[in-house]
């Protein structure tokens, strides 16, 4: 059984090596050749984040520490600390009620908007499993608000240290098919429990009644809904050993909100089931504490942290991640990697090519109209037919227009005006979980850039302009929308769009459709 | 799909009439165009306007008889074909009847279709004219009821093609492919209120061959209650 940990957790980023963040520039020529972009810009470092939330247009997550410590974005790729939640509390920590029955400590909030109310729910462990669930109720999120201030609203839920539970780690669901309001909690001292809030307050509906278990031995729980099924997501292994953490996601679901959850094999995970969900990747370990980021059009994301992220000195950061859906079951994408790539309409099959004359691959070869005429012997054995090198801009690029040139859709040959290098770039800001790109044709400096009238072009060289950054944004089904930062003289948000079956344009993202719907492939 | 030489092919072993017109010419024009009947899809315009259809497609056309186009359907080879024949920047129609002073003379042809596209084969082959390595020229006007902007021309050609909205090179679509609704699209463009000129040449390698034409508005969905005529500005 592990045990949460959090001052093990501060001991651990104190003694990490101090962290020196790379520059923009640095950490930008390291994605261009490394791959993937690393975990969010800025100041991620979090542990236990909530679930994001926007009010404003400001992204803000809230995670374990002294006070509960802010974290903001204003694009949802920069982060920053801003203060935190118990310094607008009055006395500037839990009320007495929630330190009687749990303890002083303030750890791994999760947060909703209900109304005009913001509910913040968060573990005042004492002695665990002596813990409780606190309230905290707002009107506004910003801090520079004059409306801004934070009111306790005693526990919600606790452990009495001797019970099956740890009443920490809460969090809180909407029902989106009846509007009720459910609170999960629980860490490692025996049940995962849910029990239903009064939307109006904030606390139990019914206070009397008994909590229901639904999974054990798991912590960080929080349920999401999605086609008549509920999802129940927990963290299993352990935090807050840095790069050896084992922490990873995992899930099952069920019919109704109260469970049973099962995984993908039929166990339930109030005996020990889980679907795996998240695991350590790469150079970054031990994920947990899933939050769902809906952005609305199809596009999903969620949050979460990773115990280490070996890039940044071993601490714990926040990442936000593509969240794609298949045969029923989330599962979590990956943010876009730098590369060259063909890509290509879902609608049509065709790929985005400068509209200028191609060259076959190989040079022309004339066709072959049968086989050789027979001899009467058995035919001779064909010559080794050699691999044809890849073409390249240099090699085939000496007719193309100087100046701007169109774009269009065409079959998938693999010539070098059908293949595109897409960079993210310094300081031009970003969206969750990304920075944005430039989109050039490979071995080129023509870049892809939206006009004022709505349509492509290729401009000759890149010059950062915001018609020229490019949002990609990994849709639920594992299909790209690619959307320019803007569009010249235009407060419309734009997608590339297939239009017929050799046009791309830009136009309103329709989530129905196929048009806006991209696969970008490694050619 | 087909490659022009398969098609060439397969419409070699067609008809004994078909074969007649790809592998050689046995009989004489005069001959052959007797013993052919009219074109099954398209008919010669009774009316002097015509709604485009449910669909959107314009279904009324004046069709130059083909004149010949040598070389692939590549871009190079069609834009080097089509500037050969000065008709791109029509911006009065012609007459059905009238005859254009290229490759011997070729007369402007009025027809309706009875289906989406115009079957430029079966024109062709009643006429006893080549349907192989041939561009076809076609022109037609389109009444809008007011000011349209943001729309785009919507066509499907086989093979490739170029289409001009009132004397502007529109769509550019090269290599042999089929007639697929919607294959090529402009980018958006302004209908003025009264006539518009639409200008198309579409350039066949071998073997089947055609094309479809349709306005989308801003929500790329055809746009209906366009009147067609063929009459000049």
């Amino acid at each position: 059984m592990f045990v949460r940990c959090s001052p093990t957790m501060a001991k651990n980023e104190r003694a990490a090596p101090m962290f020196h963040r790379f520059s923009k520039f640095a950490l930008v020529a390291l994605i261009g050749f490394s791959a993937p972009v690393s975990a969010l810009d800025g100041n991620p470092r979090m542990h236990d984040p909530s679930t994001i939330i926007v009010h404003e247009g400001r992204f803000y997550s809230y995670g374990t520490g002294q006070g509960l410590p802010i974290s903001v974005s204003d694009d949802g790729w920069t982060w920053r600390r801003e203060g935190s939640l118990m310094s607008a509390v009055p006395g500037g920590k839990p009320g007495p009620e929630t330190l009687a029955r749990g303890g002083n400590n303030t750890w791994a909030p999760d947060v909703i908007r209900l109304g005009d109310k913001y509910f913040v729910y968060y573990s005042a462990p004492g002695e665990q499993p002596k813990s409780a669930i606190g309230l905290l109720v707002g009107r506004t999120l910003d801090p520079k608000s004059p409306d801004y201030k934070w009111e306790d609203a005693g526990p919600v839920v606790w452990s009495d240290g001797i019970e099956d539970c740890n009443a920490i780690d809460p969090g809180v669901f909407l029902d989106p098919t009846d509007g009720r309001l459910w609170l999960t909690y629980g860490s490692y001292f025996g049940y995962i429990r849910l029990v239903e809030l009064d939307p109006k307050t904030g606390l139990r509906r019914y206070p009397k009644r008994e909590p229901v278990n639904i999974a054990i031995n798991s912590e960080a729980s929080i349920i999401i809904y999605r086609d008549g099924w509920y999802y129940l997501l927990v963290t299993h292994g352990s935090c807050c050993r840095g790069a050896t953490s084992t922490y990873n996601i995992r899930m099952g679901r069920s019919r109704k909100v109260t469970g049973p959850y099962l995984d993908n094999m039929g166990i339930d995970m109030l005996e020990g089931g889980g679907k795996l969900f998240a695991g350590s990747r790469g150079r970054q370990i031990g994920p947990g504490h899933f939050g769902l980021l809906d952005l609305g059009d199809d596009v999903q994301k969620f949050s979460l942290h990773y115990e280490a992220d070996l890039d940044r000195g071993g601490i714990s950061v926040l990442e936000i991640q593509p969240l794609l859906w298949r045969d029923g079951w989330p599962i979590a994408g990956e943010n876009f990697v730098a590369g060259t790539y063909t890509i290509e309409s879902a609608r049509t099959g065709t790929v985005l090519e400068l509209a200028v004359q191609g060259i076959p691959v190989g040079g022309f070869r004339p066709r072959r109209l049968g086989p050789p005429p027979s001899t009467g012997g058995p035919p001779p054995e064909p010559p080794p037919a050699p691999a044809i090198p890849d073409q390249v801009a240099e090699d085939v690029s000496m007719n193309w227009p100087a100046g701007d040139v169109d774009l269009r859709l065409a079959p998938a040959m693999l010539q070098a005006q059908q293949k595109w290098t897409i960079t993210p770039v310094a300081n031009a800001g970003g969206y969750p979980g990304s920075p944005y790109f430039k989109i050039t044709v490979a071995g080129t400096e023509r870049a892809l850039a939206a006009t004022a009238e709505g349509e492509l072009i290729a401009v000759r060289t890149f010059s950062g302009t915001p018609e020229q950054l490019w949002r990609i944004d990994q849709l639920t089904d594992g299909t790209y929308r690619v959307m320019p930062k803007s569009v010249p003289g235009s407060k419309e948000a734009l997608a590339l769009s297939a239009v017929g079956s050799s046009m791309p344009t830009l136009a309103k993202f329709d989530p129905k459709s196929d048009r806006q719907r991209w696969h970008i492939r490694v050619p | 799909m087909m490659t022009i030489i398969e098609k060439v092919r397969a419409c070699a072993l067609a008809t004994l009439a078909m074969s007649l017109m790809c592998v050689g010419n046995e009989v004489s024009a005069e001959e052959a165009a007797a013993a052919r009947p009219p074109a099954p899809s398209l008919s010669r315009p009774t009316t002097p306007h015509q709604l485009v259809d449910a669909r959107g497609f314009i279904r009324r056309w004046l069709v130059l008889e083909p004149m010949p186009h040598n070389g692939p359907l590549t871009e190079s080879a069609v834009q080097a074909s089509l500037e050969a024949a000065p008709l791109a920047s029509l911006v009065a129609v012609p007459r059905e009847g009238d005859v254009v002073d290229l490759h011997g003379g070729l007369k402007w042809h009025a027809v309706d279709t009875v289906r989406y596209n115009v079957n430029l084969y079966h024109f062709a082959w009643a006429l006893s004219k080549p349907t192989s390595n041939v561009v076809f020229w076609a022109v037609t006007t389109v009444d809008s009821p007011r000011d349209m902007n943001g729309v785009r021309l919507a066509i499907g050609s086989n093979a490739a093609s170029h289409w001009w909205l009132n004397g502007e090179r529109v769509i550019a679509i090269y290599d042999d492919r089929q007639t697929v609704i919607d294959d090529g699209v402009s980018k958006r463009l302004d209908l003025k209120k009264g006539r518009n000129v639409i200008v198309a040449a579409v350039v066949n390698g071998g073997g089947a061959t055609d094309f479809c034409a349709r306005f989308l508005d801003e929500n790329d969905q055809p746009i209906t209650g366009l009147t067609v005529s063929l009459q000049s500005p």
